[in-house]
């Protein structure tokens, strides 16, 4: 049974992809300018024949709806294309960024679960206290403020008035050549202000959630039965009725992934982060196409996957769903 | 609470303390910060600082520079130039190698002035060249179709890197060659690694055929886009070299950090002059007293001590003011604004006109900002002139190269000989539409076009110069663009560094004498 769901989702998710290849392929070509401007733009100069030279090369010269039709067939064969800029295959570049990028969204994504559900159940316990309004607040607060301003006031204030994180990048290069365990510790270190800046909008809307959801399941009668029989607060809270009520954060924390990567883009250029997010920025800069493509579809994919993901685990968490359709 | 704030201490501690783990200075390494992505490193077929920087220290060239642009030997010990200047004889170093140990014959030479003069996209470096012999392997003989004085420029680091033909010449497209990323040169550095968009880690070229150099154990380049995080590189020490700083801020800002030096002189070859482009063709720019009239208007003054905070350097002509060729007696256009509006009126606009202004999306304060004083500016003298933002590079360089321009900012390079970098915007066979830095401004006029080639063939640098002069003084006064000033290029560095390249081909020179000092 679980089998035929997960068939008809892999379906509508390749289905989806289809449209997002296709879609994207036309956008981007509607934007002004091509490839060999570009490389040309970035050479200095270059003559008539260099630049139909290399809109021969990349097929540039062929009609739209064929040049379409020779990058799906190539996508259905695993082959995603050379980047026009890097002289590489996208497929290598992506391999080189997409560590960085799953990183960045997976540690965001726990933080923000994870600080934002603990805020919420606090606020919930006294509805009308002063945490309670806090969480509101900076709940509102959070999610209004665009990522790229958080990002840049974290950049100023860590980089002038209390410098103990690194600004920029993902490892100091001067620690290149030092022992595993210390280059990890870099990355952490460097992990911090974009992991915290990309938490920091979601957390709030988890904060919201589980506010909400607590303060429902706390007033009904399982919790009443529950105190009744002498449960302590605190398991009262986590044990009986965060369970019940972490259900729609699960919910909206596979919905959330497609945000995290968008989201990401941003802060990866912010911080200079060598994700997918500033390879898909640079790429839309340089119409470097073949990229740009690449990054969307591995993105879309990573959207879709994530999708499939949380709906298979809603079920698990969720006896009454299983078995159905 | 106490566990939240104890937990937030050690986190503080711990982080301070890695921060203090990280050595300021490695011994004989030095980072270069810069915002330029390279597509490749192979300078024969890509130009542009981007790829330029890396590939001077990847490959040698036969000749170098010194700061009064005379030519020094690099991998051509000594050279000369025939009588009749149709052939140019160079004796490489005998123990040259490359990176992976074969021997840099002049075979490898010939290879590589023939690539790039297929390749390349300055046309004009080695176009009169037909052959190159070699009649052993340690003499290269450039055979000319007609004198070339620009030859000896052209074979700059920046411009002429030797590869070698063992590598390169197995015939794969040598513009998509894998070696392209991995390359096996011939200069100071070798490199070691390279993450695409991120860094360039280049270490000493053991071998490399000058003795003692290079001074460096390795040279990495950092890429950072983003030019506050660089700054802040700078500032703390991640970073010791900035090269191709342009923005006033930036250089004010660095101006103030303690352990900085900041270079403003170097990379005059280089040559980038930031000018007013006018398309000619259109029917209210095409009389050059229109075009004169705006010249008059615009105040050079203002524009590099209020809008350049002082950092750019004036440029009145087409060639760069520090070149031998530059001619100190053009006009230099003084805002003069009764003489811009009586010149309107001359040519019939005294009622003013409407004009739209484009600009190259660069440094904002070089083109953007210039555009937006010129709508206040020119309003002075009765031209109402509309603001068009470009995105980004594809769109602008669509539209100029498509001739759908009046007026356009626009930043254009020298790149060392006046052949090379500046004829391609006057001589009225390169109005090519669809390629940018042509001659977009559909310029035409055949005096310019005999002297030019008359200068291009002539071998007596003072009839070089003279020939030179009459045409710097016929394009200001005609003024198919009117030359503002030259990009600020600074180079800011860590002062303990010694060696720093100031040179006419600033940070396209190799490092190979960068050095810490003691």
């Amino acid at each position: 049974m679980t089998f035929s769901i997960l068939l008809k989702r892999l379906g509508y998710g390749v289905l989806l992809m289809l449209g997002v290849v296709v879609l994207n392929f036309l956008l981007i070509r509607l934007a002004p300018g091509d490839p060999a401007m570009v490389i040309a733009g970035e050479m200095g100069g270059a003559t008539e024949e260099m630049l139909s030279s290399i809109r021969a090369e990349y097929g540039l010269d062929q009609p739209v709806l064929t040049q379409l039709w020779i990058y799906i067939s190539n996508v259905a064969t695993g082959d995603l294309g050379q980047s026009y800029f890097f002289n590489q295959s996208v497929t290598s570049l992506i391999a080189q960024r997409i560590g960085p990028t799953i990183l960045l969204v997976l540690v965001a994504q726990l933080l923000s679960i994870l600080l934002g559900v603990f805020m919420g159940v606090i606020a919930a316990r006294r509805p009308n206290g002063p945490i309670s309004a806090f969480v509101s607040v900076f709940a509102t607060v959070g999610y209004a403020v665009p990522v790229f301003w958080t990002g840049i006031m974290l950049i100023i204030f860590f980089a002038s008035v209390f410098p103990i994180f690194p600004v920029e990048g993902m490892a100091s290069i001067r620690m290149r050549n030092a022992a595993w365990y210390m280059q990890w510790l870099d990355i952490a270190h460097h992990l911090v202000l974009p992991a915290v800046t990309l938490a920091i909008i979601y957390l709030a809307q988890y904060a919201r959630l589980s506010r909400a959801s607590m303060m429902e399941v706390l007033g009904s009668d399982y919790i009443r039965t529950a105190r009744a029989k002498g449960a302590g607060e605190r398991a009262v809270l986590f044990r009986h009725a965060l369970r019940n009520a972490a259900l729609p954060i699960l919910t909206v924390a596979g919905l959330q992934f497609g945000n995290l990567i968008s989201g990401a883009l941003l802060v990866e250029t912010v911080f200079n982060w060598p994700g997918m997010g500033r390879l898909a920025f640079d790429s839309i800069l340089r119409r470097d196409y073949p990229t740009i493509m690449g990054v969307l579809f591995f993105a879309s994919m990573m959207v879709v996957v994530a999708n499939i993901l949380t709906d298979l685990s809603y079920r698990l968490a969720d006896p009454r769903l299983r078995g159905k359709g | 609470m106490t566990f939240m704030s104890r937990l937030l201490g050690a986190a503080s501690i711990a982080a301070l303390s890695l921060t203090a783990a990280l050595p300021a200075v490695a011994d004989g390494t030095v980072i270069i910060a810069s915002t330029q992505v390279p597509r490749h490193f192979n300078g024969a077929v890509q130009s542009g600082i981007a790829t330029g920087l890396p590939s001077a220290q990847i490959f040698a060239s036969p000749l170098r520079y010194d700061d009064n642009w005379e030519p020094k030997p690099y991998l051509a010990e000594s050279w000369e130039v025939s009588e009749d200047g149709l052939s140019v004889t160079l004796n490489l170093v005998d123990d040259a190698t490359f990176h992976d140990g074969e021997p840099i014959t002049s075979e490898d030479v010939a290879f590589s002035i023939m690539t790039i003069k297929e390749n390349h996209p300055f046309k004009s470096m080695f176009e009169p060249v037909e052959s190159v012999e070699t009649p052993d392997e340690h003499t290269a003989v450039i055979k000319l179709s007609q004198p070339h004085p620009a030859l000896l420029l052209a074979m700059s680091p920046a411009l002429c890197p030797i590869i070698p033909k063992h590598v390169y010449g197995d015939g794969e497209d040598i513009k998509s060659h894998p070696a392209n990323t991995t390359p096996v040169g011939s200069g100071p550095f070798m490199l070691e690694e390279y993450t695409p968009g991120e860094s360039i880690v280049l270490k000493k070229n053991p071998n490399f055929f000058l003795d003692g150099r290079p001074k460096l154990d390795e040279l990495i380049v950092r890429i950072i886009q983003d030019p506050s995080a660089l700054l802040i590189a700078m500032e703390n020490g991640e970073a010791d070299l900035y090269p191709f700083m342009s923005g006033s801020q930036e250089v004010k800002r660095l101006e103030k950090v303690d352990h900085l030096a900041i270079d403003a002189e170097g990379g005059a070859a280089i040559g980038p002059i930031n000018w007013l482009a006018f398309n000619t063709a259109s029917p209210k720019l095409e009389d050059k007293r229109v075009r004169q009239a705006i010249a008059y208007a615009v105040d050079r003054d203002f524009i590099i001590n209020a809008l350049h905070r002082g950092i750019s350097k004036p440029q009145r002509g087409p060639i760069m003011e520090q070149s031998p060729f530059f001619d100190d007696t053009i006009p230099a256009y003084d805002v003069d604004l009764d003489k811009a509006k009586a010149l309107m009126e001359e040519a019939g606009y005294a009622d003013g006109m409407d004009l739209t202004v484009d600009y190259l999306p660069g440094v904002k304060e070089q083109q953007q900002t210039i555009a937006e004083y010129l709508r206040s500016q020119l309003g002075k003298i009765g031209i109402n002139v509309t603001v068009r933002a470009a995105p980004d590079f594809p769109t602008w360089a669509g539209r100029v190269s498509n001739h759908d321009f009046e007026l356009t900012m626009d930043a254009v390079f020298n790149w060392g000989d006046p052949v090379i970098g500046v004829h391609r915007t006057y001589l009225s066979d390169n109005i090519r539409k669809g390629v940018i830095w042509s001659n977009t401004q559909s310029y035409s006029n055949p005096k310019v076009d005999e002297l030019l080639a008359q200068a291009a063939v002539e071998m007596d640098e003072e009839k070089r110069k003279e020939l030179y002069a009459e045409f710097q003084q016929i394009v200001t006064d005609e003024l198919p663009v009117y030359p503002i000033n030259q990009l600020p290029y600074q180079t800011a560095y860590d002062k303990k560094l010694t060696g720093v390249p100031t040179g006419i081909w600033g940070p396209l020179s190799p490092m190979d004498t960068l050095d810490w000092s003691e």
